[in-house]
Protein backbone atom coordinates (compact mmCIF):
# COMPACT_ATOMS: atom_id res chain seq x y z
CA UNK A 1 0.00 0.00 0.00
CA UNK A 2 1.37 3.43 -0.89
CA UNK A 3 1.57 5.83 2.04
CA UNK A 4 -0.68 8.29 0.28
CA UNK A 5 -2.71 8.21 -2.91
CA UNK A 6 -2.18 10.53 -5.85
CA UNK A 7 -5.72 11.83 -5.33
CA UNK A 8 -5.02 12.76 -1.72
CA UNK A 9 -1.85 14.63 -2.64
CA UNK A 10 -3.56 16.34 -5.57
CA UNK A 11 -6.40 17.57 -3.35
CA UNK A 12 -3.98 18.83 -0.69
CA UNK A 13 -1.62 20.55 -3.16
CA UNK A 14 -4.48 22.31 -4.95
CA UNK A 15 -5.94 23.41 -1.63
CA UNK A 16 -2.55 24.79 -0.55
CA UNK A 17 -1.97 26.60 -3.84
CA UNK A 18 -5.47 28.10 -3.73
CA UNK A 19 -4.72 29.54 -0.29
CA UNK A 20 -1.76 31.35 -1.90
CA UNK A 21 -3.99 33.36 -4.28
CA UNK A 22 -5.21 31.65 -7.48
CA UNK A 23 -8.84 30.49 -7.67
CA UNK A 24 -9.08 26.75 -6.95
CA UNK A 25 -11.02 26.04 -10.17
CA UNK A 26 -8.16 27.49 -12.23
CA UNK A 27 -5.70 24.96 -10.80
CA UNK A 28 -5.26 21.70 -12.72
CA UNK A 29 -2.41 19.20 -13.08
CA UNK A 30 -1.47 20.95 -16.32
CA UNK A 31 -1.35 24.48 -14.84
CA UNK A 32 2.14 25.95 -14.74
CA UNK A 33 3.25 27.77 -11.60
CA UNK A 34 4.09 30.72 -13.79
CA UNK A 35 0.54 31.11 -15.10
CA UNK A 36 -0.83 30.72 -11.57
CA UNK A 37 1.53 33.48 -10.41
CA UNK A 38 3.08 31.10 -7.88
CA UNK A 39 6.66 32.17 -7.23
CA UNK A 40 9.66 30.71 -5.43
CA UNK A 41 8.50 32.02 -2.02
CA UNK A 42 5.15 30.27 -2.46
CA UNK A 43 6.93 27.05 -3.45
CA UNK A 44 8.98 27.13 -0.25
CA UNK A 45 5.73 27.38 1.70
CA UNK A 46 4.31 24.47 -0.30
CA UNK A 47 7.44 22.47 0.52
CA UNK A 48 6.95 23.17 4.23
CA UNK A 49 3.36 21.91 4.07
CA UNK A 50 4.45 18.79 2.17
CA UNK A 51 7.26 18.06 4.61
CA UNK A 52 4.94 18.58 7.57
CA UNK A 53 2.18 16.35 6.23
CA UNK A 54 3.97 13.65 4.19
CA UNK A 55 7.53 13.77 5.52
CA UNK A 56 8.77 14.49 1.99
CA UNK A 57 11.65 16.94 1.83
CA UNK A 58 11.70 19.09 -1.31
CA UNK A 59 14.93 20.96 -1.90
CA UNK A 60 15.65 24.00 -4.04
CA UNK A 61 16.92 21.87 -6.94
CA UNK A 62 13.76 19.72 -6.85
CA UNK A 63 11.62 22.82 -7.14
CA UNK A 64 13.58 24.20 -10.06
CA UNK A 65 12.55 21.08 -11.99
CA UNK A 66 8.86 21.51 -11.23
CA UNK A 67 7.06 23.56 -13.84
CA UNK A 68 3.50 22.34 -13.42
CA UNK A 69 1.23 21.37 -10.57
CA UNK A 70 1.34 17.77 -11.90
CA UNK A 71 5.17 17.74 -11.66
CA UNK A 72 4.93 18.63 -7.96
CA UNK A 73 2.24 16.03 -7.26
CA UNK A 74 4.23 13.27 -8.99
CA UNK A 75 7.43 14.02 -7.08
CA UNK A 76 5.60 14.10 -3.75
CA UNK A 77 3.75 10.82 -4.41
CA UNK A 78 6.89 9.00 -5.60
CA UNK A 79 8.88 10.04 -2.54
CA UNK A 80 6.08 9.36 -0.08
CA UNK A 81 5.98 5.71 -1.13
CA UNK B 1 15.71 77.64 -7.11
CA UNK B 2 13.51 75.26 -5.17
CA UNK B 3 10.52 73.76 -6.94
CA UNK B 4 7.09 73.91 -5.27
CA UNK B 5 5.28 70.77 -4.24
CA UNK B 6 1.52 70.27 -4.23
CA UNK B 7 -0.73 67.53 -2.90
CA UNK B 8 -3.05 65.92 -5.43
CA UNK B 9 -4.26 62.82 -3.60
CA UNK B 10 -4.69 61.63 -0.02
CA UNK B 11 -5.70 58.28 1.44
CA UNK B 12 -6.09 57.22 5.04
CA UNK B 13 -7.00 54.18 7.09
CA UNK B 14 -7.67 55.24 10.67
CA UNK B 15 -9.78 54.34 13.70
CA UNK B 16 -12.33 56.80 12.23
CA UNK B 17 -12.71 54.70 9.06
CA UNK B 18 -11.21 54.36 5.60
CA UNK B 19 -10.68 57.65 3.78
CA UNK B 20 -9.12 61.07 4.32
CA UNK B 21 -12.50 62.80 4.40
CA UNK B 22 -13.91 60.35 6.97
CA UNK B 23 -10.97 61.18 9.24
CA UNK B 24 -11.52 64.93 9.20
CA UNK B 25 -15.33 64.96 9.05
CA UNK B 26 -15.78 62.53 11.92
CA UNK B 27 -13.13 64.15 14.07
CA UNK B 28 -14.64 67.61 13.40
CA UNK B 29 -18.09 66.36 14.37
CA UNK B 30 -16.71 65.19 17.71
CA UNK B 31 -16.55 61.45 17.08
CA UNK B 32 -13.76 59.65 18.92
CA UNK B 33 -12.38 56.49 17.30
CA UNK B 34 -10.91 55.21 20.56
CA UNK B 35 -12.70 52.26 22.16
CA UNK B 36 -11.65 50.62 25.42
CA UNK B 37 -8.50 52.70 25.45
CA UNK B 38 -7.34 51.63 21.97
CA UNK B 39 -7.51 53.34 18.56
CA UNK B 40 -8.23 50.28 16.42
CA UNK B 41 -9.14 50.31 12.72
CA UNK B 42 -12.14 48.11 13.42
CA UNK B 43 -13.92 49.04 10.17
CA UNK B 44 -10.97 47.87 8.05
CA UNK B 45 -11.57 44.57 6.26
CA UNK B 46 -8.63 43.79 3.95
CA UNK B 47 -10.74 41.49 1.75
CA UNK B 48 -12.77 44.52 0.64
CA UNK B 49 -9.69 46.10 -0.89
CA UNK B 50 -6.95 43.56 -1.54
CA UNK B 51 -6.53 40.21 -3.30
CA UNK B 52 -5.89 36.95 -1.45
CA UNK B 53 -2.31 37.03 -2.63
CA UNK B 54 -1.77 40.61 -1.45
CA UNK B 55 -3.31 39.90 1.97
CA UNK B 56 -1.20 36.77 2.45
CA UNK B 57 2.03 38.55 1.54
CA UNK B 58 1.50 41.76 3.50
CA UNK B 59 1.59 42.37 7.20
CA UNK B 60 -1.31 44.47 8.48
CA UNK B 61 0.87 47.62 8.44
CA UNK B 62 1.57 47.18 4.72
CA UNK B 63 -2.09 46.41 4.03
CA UNK B 64 -3.04 49.76 5.57
CA UNK B 65 -0.39 51.55 3.50
CA UNK B 66 -1.41 49.88 0.26
CA UNK B 67 -5.10 50.70 0.72
CA UNK B 68 -4.26 54.31 1.63
CA UNK B 69 -1.95 54.60 -1.40
CA UNK B 70 -4.55 53.10 -3.74
CA UNK B 71 -7.09 55.69 -2.53
CA UNK B 72 -4.63 58.56 -2.80
CA UNK B 73 -3.66 57.64 -6.38
CA UNK B 74 -7.32 57.34 -7.42
CA UNK B 75 -7.98 60.80 -6.01
CA UNK B 76 -4.90 62.14 -7.81
CA UNK B 77 -6.40 60.81 -11.03
CA UNK B 78 -3.49 58.57 -11.92
CA UNK B 79 -5.19 56.11 -14.23
CA UNK B 80 -3.59 53.37 -16.31
CA UNK B 81 -1.76 56.11 -18.22
CA UNK B 82 0.66 57.36 -15.60
CA UNK B 83 1.34 61.12 -15.79
CA UNK B 84 5.09 60.71 -15.11
CA UNK B 85 8.04 58.59 -16.16
CA UNK B 86 8.03 55.81 -13.50
CA UNK B 87 11.74 56.43 -12.86
CA UNK B 88 10.85 59.99 -11.80
CA UNK B 89 8.33 58.89 -9.15
CA UNK B 90 9.55 58.12 -5.62
CA UNK B 91 7.92 56.28 -2.75
CA UNK B 92 8.70 56.90 0.92
CA UNK B 93 6.61 55.19 3.59
CA UNK B 94 7.49 55.36 7.28
CA UNK B 95 6.77 52.99 10.12
CA UNK B 96 7.70 53.07 13.77
CA UNK B 97 7.92 49.35 14.31
CA UNK B 98 7.26 47.43 11.08
CA UNK B 99 5.49 44.09 10.78
CA UNK B 100 5.02 43.39 14.46
CA UNK B 101 2.15 40.91 14.00
CA UNK B 102 4.32 38.87 11.64
CA UNK B 103 7.33 38.94 13.97
CA UNK B 104 5.23 37.63 16.82
CA UNK B 105 3.37 34.96 14.85
CA UNK B 106 6.61 33.68 13.28
CA UNK B 107 8.30 33.58 16.70
CA UNK B 108 5.41 31.35 17.80
CA UNK B 109 6.06 29.09 14.78
CA UNK B 110 9.76 28.93 15.63
CA UNK B 111 9.13 27.99 19.25
CA UNK B 112 6.26 25.57 18.64
CA UNK B 113 7.24 23.89 15.36
CA UNK B 114 10.94 24.55 14.91
CA UNK B 115 13.09 26.62 12.56
CA UNK B 116 12.26 24.60 9.43
CA UNK B 117 8.64 25.75 9.59
CA UNK B 118 9.37 29.50 9.77
CA UNK B 119 7.74 31.13 6.74
CA UNK B 120 9.83 32.37 3.80
CA UNK B 121 7.35 35.29 3.77
CA UNK B 122 8.38 36.35 7.29
CA UNK B 123 11.17 38.79 6.44
CA UNK B 124 9.43 40.34 3.41
CA UNK B 125 6.43 40.95 5.65
CA UNK B 126 8.10 42.35 8.74
CA UNK B 127 10.94 44.37 7.24
CA UNK B 128 10.22 48.05 7.98
CA UNK B 129 10.52 48.92 4.27
CA UNK B 130 7.81 46.37 3.34
CA UNK B 131 5.09 48.99 2.95
CA UNK B 132 7.25 51.17 0.69
CA UNK B 133 8.18 48.11 -1.36
CA UNK B 134 4.55 47.01 -1.72
CA UNK B 135 3.33 50.43 -2.85
CA UNK B 136 6.24 50.87 -5.24
CA UNK B 137 5.69 47.42 -6.76
CA UNK B 138 1.92 47.63 -7.13
CA UNK B 139 2.02 51.07 -8.73
CA UNK B 140 5.26 50.62 -10.67
CA UNK B 141 7.04 53.54 -8.98
CA UNK B 142 10.68 53.18 -10.00
CA UNK B 143 12.28 56.28 -8.51
CA UNK B 144 13.79 56.33 -5.01
CA UNK B 145 11.75 54.05 -2.76
CA UNK B 146 12.48 53.35 0.88
CA UNK B 147 11.12 53.18 4.39
CA UNK B 148 11.76 55.80 7.02
CA UNK B 149 12.30 54.78 10.62
CA UNK B 150 12.12 57.47 13.29
CA UNK B 151 9.43 56.25 15.70
CA UNK B 152 6.61 58.74 16.08
CA UNK B 153 8.02 61.33 13.70
CA UNK B 154 8.44 58.85 10.81
CA UNK B 155 5.38 59.88 8.84
CA UNK B 156 6.45 63.52 8.90
CA UNK B 157 10.06 62.65 8.01
CA UNK B 158 8.70 60.69 5.02
CA UNK B 159 6.75 63.69 3.76
CA UNK B 160 9.76 65.95 4.37
CA UNK B 161 12.05 63.60 2.44
CA UNK B 162 9.53 63.50 -0.39
CA UNK B 163 9.33 67.29 -0.41
CA UNK B 164 13.11 67.59 -0.71
CA UNK B 165 13.20 64.97 -3.46
CA UNK B 166 10.86 67.05 -5.60
CA UNK B 167 12.16 70.48 -4.51
CA UNK B 168 15.65 69.62 -5.70
CA UNK B 169 14.69 67.75 -8.83
CA UNK B 170 15.41 64.13 -7.89
CA UNK B 171 11.77 63.26 -8.59
CA UNK B 172 8.71 64.85 -10.19
CA UNK B 173 6.26 63.09 -7.92
CA UNK B 174 6.46 61.04 -4.71
CA UNK B 175 3.95 58.80 -3.01
CA UNK B 176 4.66 59.39 0.69
CA UNK B 177 3.20 58.52 4.04
CA UNK B 178 3.38 56.36 7.11
CA UNK B 179 1.83 53.20 8.47
CA UNK B 180 1.60 51.36 11.76
CA UNK B 181 -0.08 48.20 13.05
CA UNK B 182 1.36 47.20 16.39
CA UNK B 183 -1.60 46.67 18.68
CA UNK B 184 -0.11 43.46 20.03
CA UNK B 185 0.07 42.33 23.61
CA UNK B 186 3.86 42.59 23.45
CA UNK B 187 3.80 46.19 22.21
CA UNK B 188 1.26 47.17 24.86
CA UNK B 189 3.40 45.54 27.56
CA UNK B 190 6.51 47.33 26.27
CA UNK B 191 4.89 50.78 26.25
CA UNK B 192 3.24 50.09 29.59
CA UNK B 193 6.61 49.22 31.09
CA UNK B 194 7.74 52.73 30.11
CA UNK B 195 4.60 54.14 31.79
CA UNK B 196 3.85 55.94 28.54
CA UNK B 197 0.29 54.66 28.07
CA UNK B 198 -2.76 56.27 29.63
CA UNK B 199 -4.04 54.15 32.54
CA UNK B 200 -7.45 55.80 32.15
CA UNK B 201 -7.50 54.95 28.42
CA UNK B 202 -8.50 58.54 27.60
CA UNK B 203 -6.57 60.68 25.13
CA UNK B 204 -6.91 64.27 26.36
CA UNK B 205 -3.95 66.26 25.06
CA UNK B 206 -3.02 69.44 26.94
CA UNK B 207 -5.64 68.78 29.67
CA UNK B 208 -4.53 69.09 33.29
CA UNK B 209 -5.49 65.43 33.89
CA UNK B 210 -3.72 63.98 30.86
CA UNK B 211 -2.09 60.72 31.91
CA UNK B 212 -0.37 59.21 28.87
CA UNK B 213 -1.05 58.31 25.26
CA UNK B 214 -3.53 55.88 23.77
CA UNK B 215 -2.14 53.48 21.16
CA UNK B 216 -3.66 53.50 17.71
CA UNK B 217 -3.09 51.95 14.31
CA UNK B 218 -3.55 53.06 10.73
CA UNK B 219 -1.89 54.73 7.77
CA UNK B 220 -2.00 57.73 5.51
CA UNK B 221 -0.46 58.29 2.10
CA UNK B 222 -0.22 61.49 0.07
CA UNK B 223 0.54 61.99 -3.61
CA UNK B 224 2.98 64.88 -3.96
CA UNK B 225 3.75 66.42 -7.35
CA UNK B 226 5.87 69.25 -8.65
CA UNK B 227 3.44 72.18 -8.78
CA UNK B 228 3.96 73.14 -12.43
CA UNK B 229 3.60 69.57 -13.71
CA UNK B 230 0.48 68.99 -11.60
CA UNK B 231 -1.16 72.16 -12.95
CA UNK B 232 -0.11 71.35 -16.51
CA UNK B 233 -1.89 68.02 -16.37
CA UNK B 234 -4.99 69.67 -14.90
CA UNK B 235 -4.80 67.93 -11.52
CA UNK B 236 -7.02 69.09 -8.67
CA UNK B 237 -4.71 70.67 -6.09
CA UNK B 238 -5.68 69.83 -2.51
CA UNK B 239 -2.91 71.77 -0.83
CA UNK B 240 0.81 72.41 -0.75
CA UNK B 241 3.67 71.01 1.29
CA UNK B 242 5.41 74.33 1.69
CA UNK B 243 8.10 73.67 4.26
CA UNK B 244 9.96 71.06 6.27
CA UNK B 245 12.26 71.38 9.25
CA UNK B 246 13.82 68.62 11.34
CA UNK B 247 16.16 68.54 14.32
CA UNK B 248 17.14 66.18 17.15
CA UNK B 249 17.14 66.82 20.90
CA UNK B 250 20.30 64.79 21.61
CA UNK B 251 19.04 64.82 25.17
CA UNK B 252 17.25 61.66 26.35
CA UNK B 253 16.02 58.36 24.87
CA UNK B 254 12.37 59.08 25.59
CA UNK B 255 11.90 62.41 27.39
CA UNK B 256 11.68 65.56 25.28
CA UNK B 257 14.15 68.38 25.89
CA UNK B 258 12.02 70.40 28.36
CA UNK B 259 12.78 73.92 27.08
CA UNK B 260 11.47 72.90 23.64
CA UNK B 261 14.41 74.67 22.00
CA UNK B 262 15.39 71.95 19.48
CA UNK B 263 11.72 71.36 18.59
CA UNK B 264 11.24 75.12 18.18
CA UNK B 265 14.21 75.15 15.82
CA UNK B 266 12.49 72.53 13.63
CA UNK B 267 9.41 74.79 13.43
CA UNK B 268 11.57 77.80 12.54
CA UNK B 269 13.37 75.84 9.83
CA UNK B 270 10.06 74.72 8.35
CA UNK B 271 8.74 78.30 8.29
CA UNK B 272 11.94 79.53 6.65
CA UNK B 273 11.71 76.73 4.06
CA UNK B 274 8.13 77.85 3.31
CA UNK B 275 9.06 81.53 3.29
CA UNK B 276 6.38 82.28 5.90
CA UNK B 277 6.39 84.25 9.14
CA UNK B 278 4.56 83.09 12.30
CA UNK B 279 2.01 85.86 11.61
CA UNK B 280 0.95 84.03 8.45
CA UNK B 281 -0.06 80.84 10.28
CA UNK B 282 -3.76 80.07 10.79
CA UNK B 283 -3.63 76.72 12.59
CA UNK B 284 -1.31 74.31 14.39
CA UNK B 285 -1.94 70.56 14.28
CA UNK B 286 -0.07 69.59 17.43
CA UNK B 287 1.82 66.38 18.10
CA UNK B 288 -0.21 66.55 21.36
CA UNK B 289 0.21 63.02 22.69
CA UNK B 290 -1.58 63.48 26.02
CA UNK B 291 1.59 62.73 27.99
CA UNK B 292 2.71 65.15 30.70
CA UNK B 293 6.11 65.76 29.16
CA UNK B 294 5.27 66.04 25.46
CA UNK B 295 2.41 68.46 25.84
CA UNK B 296 4.44 70.74 28.12
CA UNK B 297 7.55 70.70 25.90
CA UNK B 298 5.46 71.22 22.75
CA UNK B 299 3.71 74.23 24.27
CA UNK B 300 7.10 75.68 25.18
CA UNK B 301 8.41 74.98 21.66
CA UNK B 302 5.45 76.73 20.01
CA UNK B 303 5.94 79.81 22.20
CA UNK B 304 9.64 79.89 21.41
CA UNK B 305 9.21 79.46 17.68
CA UNK B 306 6.16 81.67 17.11
CA UNK B 307 6.50 84.19 19.95
CA UNK B 308 4.24 84.08 23.04
CA UNK B 309 1.57 86.39 21.66
CA UNK B 310 1.32 84.70 18.29
CA UNK B 311 1.39 81.22 19.85
CA UNK B 312 -1.62 82.20 21.99
CA UNK B 313 -3.52 83.58 19.00
CA UNK B 314 -3.30 80.50 16.74
CA UNK B 315 -5.77 77.63 17.31
CA UNK B 316 -3.94 74.40 18.24
CA UNK B 317 -5.66 70.99 18.18
CA UNK B 318 -4.49 67.38 18.39
CA UNK B 319 -5.72 64.61 16.08
CA UNK B 320 -4.57 62.12 18.73
CA UNK B 321 -7.57 63.18 20.82
CA UNK B 322 -9.78 61.41 18.25
CA UNK B 323 -7.70 58.41 17.14
CA UNK B 324 -4.90 57.95 19.65
CA UNK B 325 -1.23 57.81 18.77
CA UNK B 326 -0.51 56.09 15.45
CA UNK B 327 3.28 56.11 16.07
CA UNK B 328 5.08 55.98 12.68
CA UNK B 329 1.83 56.75 10.85
CA UNK B 330 0.93 59.73 13.05
CA UNK B 331 2.85 62.39 11.10
CA UNK B 332 1.26 61.36 7.80
CA UNK B 333 -2.26 60.93 9.19
CA UNK B 334 -2.01 64.31 10.90
CA UNK B 335 -0.70 65.98 7.73
CA UNK B 336 -3.78 64.64 5.94
CA UNK B 337 -6.03 65.95 8.73
CA UNK B 338 -4.29 69.33 8.51
CA UNK B 339 -4.70 69.59 4.73
CA UNK B 340 -8.40 68.72 5.12
CA UNK B 341 -8.67 71.41 7.81
CA UNK B 342 -7.19 73.99 5.43
CA UNK B 343 -9.26 72.77 2.49
CA UNK B 344 -12.62 72.73 4.30
CA UNK B 345 -11.80 75.66 6.63
CA UNK B 346 -13.09 73.68 9.61
CA UNK B 347 -10.80 73.28 12.63
CA UNK B 348 -11.61 70.11 14.59
CA UNK B 349 -11.43 70.36 18.37
CA UNK B 350 -9.10 68.74 20.87
CA UNK B 351 -11.55 66.11 22.11
CA UNK B 352 -11.53 65.27 25.80
CA UNK B 353 -10.01 68.62 26.72
CA UNK B 354 -11.90 69.71 29.83
CA UNK B 355 -9.64 71.09 32.53
CA UNK B 356 -7.02 73.59 31.37
CA UNK B 357 -3.51 73.13 32.68
CA UNK B 358 -2.49 76.59 33.95
CA UNK B 359 1.03 75.98 32.62
CA UNK B 360 -0.26 75.30 29.09
CA UNK B 361 -2.07 78.47 28.11
CA UNK B 362 -2.63 78.21 24.35
CA UNK B 363 -5.95 78.01 22.49
CA UNK B 364 -6.42 74.23 22.29
CA UNK B 365 -9.83 74.44 20.56
CA UNK B 366 -11.92 72.94 23.36
CA UNK B 367 -15.42 71.63 22.81
CA UNK B 368 -16.49 71.95 19.21
CA UNK B 369 -15.07 72.48 15.76
CA UNK B 370 -14.83 76.07 14.64
CA UNK B 371 -14.35 77.86 11.34
CA UNK B 372 -10.80 78.54 10.24
CA UNK B 373 -10.41 82.28 9.88
CA UNK B 374 -7.99 83.31 7.18
CA UNK B 375 -6.44 86.54 8.26
CA UNK B 376 -4.70 87.91 5.21
CA UNK B 377 -6.57 86.72 2.12
CA UNK B 378 -3.79 84.31 1.15
CA UNK B 379 -4.28 80.54 1.09
CA UNK B 380 -4.37 79.44 4.76
CA UNK B 381 -1.25 77.93 6.29
CA UNK B 382 -0.66 75.52 9.15
CA UNK B 383 2.08 73.69 10.99
CA UNK B 384 1.92 69.98 11.75
CA UNK B 385 4.34 68.90 14.47
CA UNK B 386 5.78 65.43 15.08
CA UNK B 387 8.13 64.46 17.88
CA UNK B 388 9.48 61.05 18.76
CA UNK B 389 11.15 58.77 21.24
CA UNK B 390 14.81 59.14 20.33
CA UNK B 391 14.49 62.93 20.33
CA UNK B 392 13.47 63.41 16.69
CA UNK B 393 11.61 66.64 15.90
CA UNK B 394 9.82 67.40 12.63
CA UNK B 395 7.64 70.31 11.58
CA UNK B 396 5.80 70.53 8.28
CA UNK B 397 4.27 73.71 6.89
CA UNK B 398 1.15 72.94 4.87
CA UNK B 399 -0.89 75.40 2.84
CA UNK B 400 -4.32 75.38 1.34
CA UNK B 401 -4.64 75.38 -2.42
CA UNK B 402 -4.11 78.80 -3.99
CA UNK B 403 -6.39 80.41 -6.51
Amino acid sequence: MPAVTTEQVETRVIEALASFGPEADRITRESTFEELDIDSLDLVELAQIVEDEYGVVLKGEDMKEMKTVGDAIDVIVSRAD
Amino acid sequence: MKRRVVITGMGAVTPLGVGAQALHERWASGICGIEDGVGRCSEFDPTEFLSTKEIRRLDRFSQFALVAADDALVQAGWGEERPYDPLRVGCVIATGIGGQYTVESQLDVLRERGPRMVSPLGIPQYMPNAAAAAVSMKHHLQGQAYGVVSACSGGAHAIGSALRMIQYGDADAVVAGGSEAALTQFAFASFEAMQALSPSGISRPFDLHRDGFVMGEGAAVLVLEEAGAARARGATILGEVAGYGATADAYHLTAPEPSGAPAARAIELALTDAGLSPQELDYVNAHGTSTQLNDAAETAALKRALGEEQARRIPVSSTKSAIGHLLGAAGAVEAVATVETLRTRVIPPTLGYEVPDPELDLDFVPGEARPLIVSNGHPPAAISNSFAFGGHNVALVLRGAGS
